[in-house]
C-alpha cells in the first residue's frame, strides 16, 4: 500500500483514524456494558437510604475522596490492613463511583464498622484528638449544619431513572427522613455502611 | 464473558495486531531503497521538500520485537476473550499465592502462642512483643498508643473495667465488639431539668464532690427511679451492661458537674468494634494476653 492512497484521500483517512483510536474502546470498553459481573450487585448490597446518599453527597462535597480511595486492590499488603479485596458488584449503585487516584489518607473502601461513631465524630471534629500526627482537615461545620432535604427526592428519582432499584415509597419518604438531620449524621450513616457487605478478610 | 464477547474481543485485538503487521510490512515494500538518498517525494511547499527514505532499521525492528512481544504475553496471560493463557494468571490467584506464602511464614509465628492461656501468655515476653505491635496498628487509633485511652475510650491499663477484666471478657470482647448504650435520662424521660441537676449532684456525692449539698437527697430519689437499673442501688455499676461504677474516680466522659450534666441529658452512645473478622484467632489471644498484662 501506498502513503499517497490514504494521505490523499481524506475520506478514507478519518475512517481509519476513527477505526483505529476505537479499537481499545471497543475491545476493553464496549464488552464489560454487558459483562454480568460488572453489572450486577453482589449479594445483601443494597441501594444507600436517603441519608446515606446526602452523606456521600456531603462525602463528595467536602473533596473527601480526593484524598481517601475506596479501591482495596488484590495484594496481601492492603488486604491486611483494608480487608476483602473489592469487586465490581460492589459499585453498581455507585454513580458516579468514587474508586479515587490518591491516598493521602487511608483506603475507606470498608471503614464501615471499623470505628465507633463516637470515633468518627470526634476525628472529623478535630483530627488530632485522636491521631496527634493526622494531616486530615477539621470538619467542625459538619455539627452544625442541617441535611438539606430539598433536593433528596430528586436523587433518588435521578438514581431510579438509572436503574437503582428504589422503590416509589422510598423516594416519597426521602425528604421526610433527612429533614432535620445534621450532616454529620449524614456522613456517619454513609461512612459506617462503607464496604460492610463483604465484611470479612478473606 | 458470553461466546460473542470473547469472538468479539479475540477478534479485534488480534485484528488490530495483524493490521499493524501488515501495514508495517506493505509500506516498507513500496520504498524502492533500502538505504537513504536524496530522492524526494517530489512535492514542494514555499520551498520545502520532503525526502523519501525507509524506516530507520532500529526503529522498524523495535516496532517488530513489540508485535512478537504482543503476542508473547497474549499466548500467556488472559486477553483474547475467555482464553486462560497458558500461565493461568489471574490478579485473584495471584493474591492468594500471596497470601499463602505469607501466611506459611507468619502463622506458626502466631501459632506458637495461640493454645496459651491468656495469663501464662501474658509473661511470655516475645508473645507481649507481638501483641504490642498488633496493639499499635489495630487499637491506639482509639485507646492510644499507651492504651491509656481519652474521653469516649477507656484506659486499659488501669484496673477499672467497664465490661469485666477477666481473660474471657476481654476474649469476648475483642471477639464480638460491645455495644454501650445509655438512655438519655436514664428509665426516666420526663426528668425535669431541677432533676437532672439533683441527680448529678447526688452522683458527685459518691465522690464527696457534691456542687450543693442540699440537693443530694431529692437527686438520690431520682437516681433510685432512674439509674438503678443498670448503675445499681449503690452505683456501684454493672459490668454484665457495661453500666460504668460511679462511685470512683475513673470517668470515661468527664467527672466535673457539667461533663456529667451533658451525659444524663443526651445518654452516651458507644461501641467496641469487633475484631474477629480482621484478625486471626492466634492474634486476638496474643492481644488479649497483651491487654491483660497491662493490668496484671
Amino acid at each position: 500500500m501506498k502513503h499517497e492512497i490514504v494521505e490523499k484521500n481524506l475520506g478514507l483517512m478519518i475512517v481509519l483514524i476513527m477505526l483505529t483510536i476505537s479499537g481499545g474502546f471497543l475491545a476493553e470498553v464496549v464488552p464489560l456494558f454487558f459483562l454480568k459481573s460488572v453489572n450486577e450487585p453482589i449479594d445483601g448490597l443494597e441501594p444507600l437510604s436517603a441519608l446515606e446518599l446526602e452523606g456521600r453527597d456531603i462525602y463528595i462535597r467536602e473533596g473527601c475522596h480526593v484524598c481517601h480511595t475506596q479501591q482495596i486492590r488484590p495484594f496481601r499488603a492492603e488486604t491486611e490492613r483494608y480487608g476483602h479485596y473489592s469487586v465490581a458488584g460492589e459499585f453498581v449503585y455507585d454513580r458516579p463511583f468514587l474508586w479515587g487516584s490518591k491516598r493521602t489518607g487511608p483506603d475507606l473502601a470498608r471503614v464501615g464498622g471499623r470505628y465507633s461513631d463516637a470515633w468518627q465524630r470526634q476525628h472529623l471534629y478535630n483530627p488530632r484528638s485522636v491521631v496527634p500526627e493526622s494531616n486530615m482537615p477539621a470538619f467542625p461545620w459538619l455539627f452544625e449544619d442541617l441535611v438539606n432535604h430539598n433536593g433528596t427526592a430528586a436523587k433518588l428519582t435521578g438514581l431510579q431513572t438509572l436503574g437503582v432499584p428504589y422503590t416509589d415509597e422510598q423516594i416519597a419518604y426521602a425528604a421526610a427522613s433527612v429533614e432535620g438531620k445534621f450532616e454529620i449524621e449524614a456522613l456517619l450513616a454513609y461512612l459506617q455502611q462503607l464496604g460492610t457487605v463483604l465484611p470479612n478478610k478473606r | 464473558m458470553s461466546t460473542f464477547w470473547s469472538i468479539w474481543v479475540t477478534v479485534i485485538v488480534l485484528g488490530t495486531i495483524f493490521g499493524c503487521t501488515w501495514l508495517l510490512l506493505s509500506t516498507r515494500k513500496s520504498q524502492t531503497s533500502d538505504v537513504e538518498t536524496d530522492r524526494t517525494m517530489g512535492h514542494s511547499f514555499d520551498g520545502i521538500e520532503e525526502y523519501d527514505n525507509p524506516l530507520p532499521k532500529w526503529w522498524f525492528y523495535l516496532f517488530m520485537s513489540t508485535i512478537v512481544f504482543a503476542l508473547g504475553y497474549l499466548a500467556l496471560y488472559p486477553g483474547l476473550g475467555n482464553y486462560k493463557g497458558l500461565l493461568g494468571w489471574t490478579s485473584v490467584n495471584q493474591w492468594e499465592a500471596e497470601v499463602a506464602e505469607a501466611d506459611a511464614l507468619y502463622g506458626p509465628i502466631y501459632a506458637q502462642y495461640g493454645k496459651t492461656a491468656v495469663p501464662e501468655l501474658a509473661k511470655v515476653g516475645d508473645a507481649m512483643k507481638l501483641g504490642q505491635r498488633l496493639f499499635a496498628n489495630n487499637c491506639a487509633v482509639c485507646h492510644g498508643s499507651a492504651a491509656r485511652g481519652q474521653v469516649g475510650f477507656p484506659n486499659l491499663t488501669d484496673t477499672d473495667w467497664l465490661y469485666g477484666g477477666s481473660p474471657e471478657a476481654i476474649l469476648y470482647t475483642l471477639n464480638n465488639g460491645r455495644m454501650g448504650a445509655m438512655p438519655a435520662k436514664g428509665v426516666m424521660p420526663n426528668m425535669t431539668d431541677t432533676q437532672v441537676d439533683q441527680v448529678v449532684n447526688y452522683v458527685l456525692s459518691f465522690s464527696d464532690r457534691a456542687k450543693d449539698p442540699a440537693s443530694v437527697e431529692a437527686g438520690k430519689a431520682v437516681f433510685m427511679q432512674a439509674c438503678t437499673a443498670c448503675h445499681g442501688v449503690d452505683g456501684k455499676g454493672m459490668q454484665a451492661l457495661g453500666a460504668p461504677n460511679l462511685t470512683d474516680n475513673v470517668w470515661l466522659y468527664g467527672s466535673t458537674f457539667d461533663w456529667i450534666r451533658q451525659t444524663v441529658i443526651h445518654g452516651r452512645q458507644n461501641q467496641m468494634p469487633s475484631q474477629s473478622g480482621r484478625l486471626s484467632q492466634d492474634q486476638i489471644q496474643i492481644l488479649a494476653a497483651y491487654v491483660y498484662s497491662m493490668s496484671n
